[in-house]
């Protein structure tokens, strides 16, 4: 059989620790909280059944949720990396699967496979400016790395949060951003594409954020979660500010039906996103986003 | 361990014992005009006598002059059928009357086959999915389990096929590792009307083989025996229908996603994904979540999946691959590209089934190169832009001397 080229050798991912479990089959957790943050996004808080223990997760990981004979999405982890015995996630009504859970009652039971999935740098950061960028739902995938920063704030330089939304009322954890906009040592930018109500801040998408953000281009390393779209924009404007690609961490939506590398559907070019991602650093993935429909 | 000789009654022995050991027995046998895979009740029900001519979008089985057993290469059917199923239950689930549900502990036993008349290049195949299955940190576990079980008997390849690339794929003409048992078969062709009867040249290649041996007869093979079945095998090889240069073909690929090339592949074909559900490699699979008509069961089926359909790559808004461009390099760059970045391994054995059952007549062999031809004049336009002048000793693409 041909094998890969020398320049380019395949590494084999490391072993779990379990692999005598079945990576299919799904364990019913129970809906413990319920919270709508706004018209069409809900947050939940799930427990695991009794004799199950929680596995721990690192901000950016997600997990496979299924609802009872509708269907299984990729959700990521929204809550605190350091509060363990429960599990957040915030999710988007837009289709089917997701307009069943929010369908779903406190007591309810919700099928949990994970969690998955490569992480943001939080360690690697340390000693390090922090900028998250972050558009719509793409901020409570990276809302576990801000925790996990915040509760070790003395092991970074400065921490930013550039979020953009579509409305005001589209903003998440509305309470949160308030609390976190009054840190003295966390900066937030907010900005809405469309003001509504009496809205006085920014409007606009969110790269204007980065192109005004006080930043230091050899000590920050980036996190972006959001549309595609606002990723490669940002990246750009990154790069323009002279933060190096290798600096700069996406997290990527592919289709996902297995979440463990054995169903072929999230590749993007050589990367399987489950398995590989979805955090890539910005050097691995920006020649494939760059060229579209990879 | 030796090669032995037996005739072609040890194949009624081998089936025996074989079904002896309790395996279910598949191989190749005629159905409505094509050689496909089947669960065979004796060596008699091989394709005896046939052989099959098979060219892009082309097969049709024909007569031989001679009675071989083995005398066709593939169809359109490939072994992962057995090991992977087109569908497959996964599990079930009960609602309780709080709001809750359980998995059920199906009992979930898969069925030991022993497949007979694997060629060198679905040997090759078998190993490939292999690392995609269980090779990874996560492993397919009903996979796993029909793996385990399963006992191959690999036929090598005196007479390739019109659409086979397996010699520059380094998959065969004969297979290396990956079997139990590996049989050649040698035929003289008929004379006056008379139709040759095969022997076979045997090498085992595991102790569950070995242990087999006793009850297939035969005698130890003459050294001229094994020569000429390797003279045999070193001729198939220089008679390969398709040949594929797969130096840097990998890099040339991945430089090539914005090839203009990728469209004319892409204006003939149909996206019935025909070349991924006779690949005996691909592997896409999805799965499909569904109640009973009471609600209180549900079930998970995984069922083959193909990257020629928009569901493949669907997110929310619209599939990541719309353009039917895409989805053919997808495709073509995967099988001979980015799988060895994710698997470590080539995804293509030049087994030719893509080329054959492609009802466009889509040659992957031929896309690949002229990709790979035209990635290569790309890149000594490049050369000559940049590389020194004798006169200058400057770059033509040097600003200096440009301007
Ligand atoms: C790693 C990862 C993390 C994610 N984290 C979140 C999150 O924290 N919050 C959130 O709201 N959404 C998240 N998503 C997106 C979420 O998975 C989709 O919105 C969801 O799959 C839509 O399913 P649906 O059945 O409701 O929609 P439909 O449009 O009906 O989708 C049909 C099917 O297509 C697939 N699909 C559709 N959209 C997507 C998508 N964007 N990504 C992957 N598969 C899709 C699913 O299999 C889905 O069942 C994440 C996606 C990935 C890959
Ligand atoms: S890509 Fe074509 S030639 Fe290669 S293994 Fe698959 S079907 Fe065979
Ligand atoms: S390449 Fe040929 S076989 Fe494959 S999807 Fe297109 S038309 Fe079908």
């Amino acid at each position: 059989m041909l094998q890969p080229p020398a320049d380019r050798p395949f590494a084999p991912p490391p072993a779990v620790a379990a692999p005598d479990l079945d990576p299919m089959r799904t364990v019913p957790f129970r809906v413990a909280g319920l919270h709508v943050d706004n018209e069409d996004t809900f947050t939940l808080e799930l427990t695991p059944p009794a004799g199950h223990e929680l596995a721990p997760f690192k901000p950016g990981q997600f997990n496979m949720l299924y609802v009872f004979g509708v269907g299984e999405v990729p959700i990521s982890i929204s809550g605190d990396p350091d509060r363990p015995g429960v599990l957040v996630h915030t999710t988007r009504e837009v289709g089917a699967v997701t307009q069943a859970m929010r369908g779903l009652r406190i007591g309810d039971a919700i099928g949990v496979r994970g969690p998955f999935g490569s992480s943001w740098p939080v360690e690697a950061a340390e000693g390090r400016d922090v900028v998250l960028i972050a558009g719509g739902i793409g901020l409570p995938p990276l809302r576990p790395a801000l925790y996990h920063v915040l509760a070790r704030r003395e092991r970074y330089g400065r921490v930013m949060l550039l979020y953009g939304a579509r409305t005001p009322e589209d903003m998440m954890f509305p309470d949160e951003l308030a609390k976190w906009r009054a840190m003295f040592d966390l900066e937030v930018h907010v900005t809405v594409d469309r003001a509504t109500g009496n809205w006085r801040g920014n409007v606009g998408v969110v790269t204007p954020l980065v192109k005004r953000a006080p930043i230091d281009p050899r000590r920050t390393v980036a996190m972006i979660c959001g549309p595609e779209i606002m990723i490669r924009f940002a990246c750009q404007e990154l790069a323009r500010r002279g933060v190096s690609p290798q600096d700069t961490y996406v997290s990527l939506e592919r289709n996902m039906k297995c979440a463990v590398g054995l169903c072929g559907h999230c590749q993007v070019g050589g990367h399987l996103v489950c398995r590989d991602g979805p955090v890539f650093s910005y050097d691995q993935v920006e020649r494939l986003l760059d060229q579209g429909e990879v | 361990m030796a090669v032995r000789r037996l005739e072609a009654a040890a194949l009624d022995a081998l089936f025996g014992a074989l079904r002896r050991r309790g395996y279910t027995l598949v191989g190749p046998t005629l159905h409505d005009g094509a050689i496909v895979y089947d669960e065979l009740d004796g060596a008699d029900q091989l394709p005896i006598g046939w052989t099959e001519v098979q060219d892009a979008g082309h097969y049709r089985v024909v007569r031989r002059d001679d009675d071989a057993r083995f005398g066709y290469t593939v169809g359109p059917y490939a072994w992962k059928r057995y090991l992977h199923p087109p569908a497959l239950r996964l599990w079930r689930a009960e609602r309780d009357a709080e709001g809750g549900f359980e998995l059920l502990d199906d009992a979930h036993e898969v069925p030991r086959y022993a497949f007979v008349g694997v060629r060198p290049c679905d040997v090759a195949a078998i190993a490939i999915q292999d690392r995609v299955f269980m090779g990874g940190a996560h492993v397919d576990h009903d996979y796993q389990a029909r793996r385990a079980g399963a006992f191959i008997v690999a036929v090598n390849c005196t007479e390739p096929g019109g659409t086979c690339f397996c010699a520059s794929m380094d998959t065969g003409p004969k297979a290396r590792a990956g079997y139990d048992l590996l049989l050649t078969e040698i035929v003289e062709p008929g004379r006056n009307g008379q139709r040759a009867e095969p022997v076979y040249l045997l090498e085992v290649g595991s102790e569950r083989g070995e242990e087999l041996l006793s009850e297939l007869g035969g005698r130890p093979a003459r050294d001229d025996e094994v020569a000429e079945g390797e003279r045999r095998l070193a001729e198939a090889a220089d008679k390969m229908g398709r040949t594929l240069d797969t130096h840097g073909l990998a890099d040339a690929l991945r430089r090539s996603l914005d090839n203009s090339r990728w469209d004319e592949p892409a204006a003939r074909c149909l996206a019935c994904g025909n070349c991924t559900l006779a690949c005996p490699t691909c592997f896409c699979n999805t799965v499909e979540d569904t109640t009973d008509l009471t609600g209180a069961f549900a079930e998970r089926t995984r069922r083959w999946d193909s990257c020629f359909t928009h569901d493949l790559s669907y997110i929310h808004g619209g599939p990541v691959r719309v353009s039917l461009k895409s989805r053919y390099r997808q495709w073509a760059t995967h099988k001979l590209g980015t799988w060895m970045e994710q698997f470590g391994t080539s995804g293509c054995v030049g087994c030719g089934r893509c080329i054959t059952w492609c009802p466009a007549a889509i040659d992957l062999t031929e896309e690949v190169a002229a990709i790979a031809a035209s990635a290569q004049a790309r890149a000594t336009r490049r050369q000559a832009r940049v590389a020194p002048s004798p006169e200058t000793g400057k770059g033509v693409g040097d600003a200096a001397t440009t301007r």
